[in-house]
């Protein structure tokens, strides 16, 4: 029997997984998957939580929204990084200092 | 130990193995690809809380989106990518810092403390839903159920986050055209 404690074990690694990434590399498209591994996790929880809620399946909807919320982040995230690395001739987040031109 | 904790397992041992792996390759290409393994497992994991719908929209979301895009980006931007791949020598792995690796134990050791915690009293609407009956069965028709619910009862939140991806995109595709050389 899968217990919810299971699924709460496994998504509570997938976050802190993704914690590491955002905080440790040192390229932009590796802390968007960082991103995307975090989301993951809370999509993993909502879906699990939605299990006991016949009634609204708010759980699956809600993580149905999550999934798109997490698409548009990464187009307009990748959008920025395509223009920050046509500026800056790098997309190492040390080395990028200054906000104006 | 029957099949279906068993494949849970499995699962959950390949996501989690997939994505240690993903953060500690040194090449960012193959990690690149290697969260395609990630994300599917964690499709499967969706199956087994009963959400084939949120499963599948996983894959066809995120593998056949957000990873293409991805690649899409990290070939353009990436003018050391063939170097790089050359150039890579006897070390596999990249070498974590200690800083980051302490604030993620830190979060897993909260995470885990409260998951300890939680699990003395669920919240009530679990609980009386447990006795009710109203838990979500592998017989239920989910498909149907969250079509009728995105139509009716959640269809405000539904239009809105239409616009906003409409929205997205479009400052997407702003953002990344090609600017008029002066």
């Amino acid at each position: 029997m899968i217990t919810l404690t299971h699924f709460l074990v496994v998504s509570a690694c997938i976050f802190c997984i993704g914690l590491y990434t955002v905080i440790a590399k040192r390229n932009a498209i590796m802390i968007l998957v960082g991103i995307e591994l975090m989301i993951n996790a809370a999509i993993l929880n909502l879906v699990a939580f939605g299990k006991y809620d016949k009634l609204n399946y708010s759980g699956q909807i809600f993580a149905l929204f999550a999934i798109v919320l997490a698409a548009a982040s990464v187009a307009v995230g990748l959008a920025i990084i395509l223009n920050v690395y046509r500026h800056y001739k790098t997309i190492n987040p040390d080395n990028i200092t200054d906000l104006r031109d | 130990m029957n099949l279906e904790l068993f494949l849970f397992y499995a699962f959950a041992a390949l996501a989690i193995g997939s994505s240690l792996l993903v953060v500690s390759l040194k090449n960012p290409a193959r990690a690149l690809f290697l969260f395609f393994i990630t994300l599917f497992a964690m499709a499967g994991l969706f199956l087994f809380a009963l959400a084939d719908f949120v499963a599948i929209t996983q894959i066809m979301v995120y593998v056949g989106g957000v990873l293409i895009l991805m690649i899409f980006a990290f070939m353009l931007s990436n003018k050391e990518l063939l170097a790089d791949i050359q150039h890579i020598s006897g070390s596999f792995l990249s070498l974590p810092s200690w800083q980051s690796i302490l604030l993620a134990l830190g979060f897993f050791a909260v995470f885990i403390l409260g998951i300890r915690e939680w699990n003395n009293d669920m919240p009530e609407w679990m609980l009386s839903n447990i006795q009710e009956g109203m838990v979500i069965t592998p017989h239920d028709n989910n498909i149907q159920q969250l079509g009728i619910k995105f139509m009716t009862q959640y269809v405000l939140p539904f239009e809105v986050i239409s616009i906003f991806l409409l929205m997205a995109l479009i400052g997407a595709a702003h953002l990344s055209r090609k600017e008029e050389s002066q």
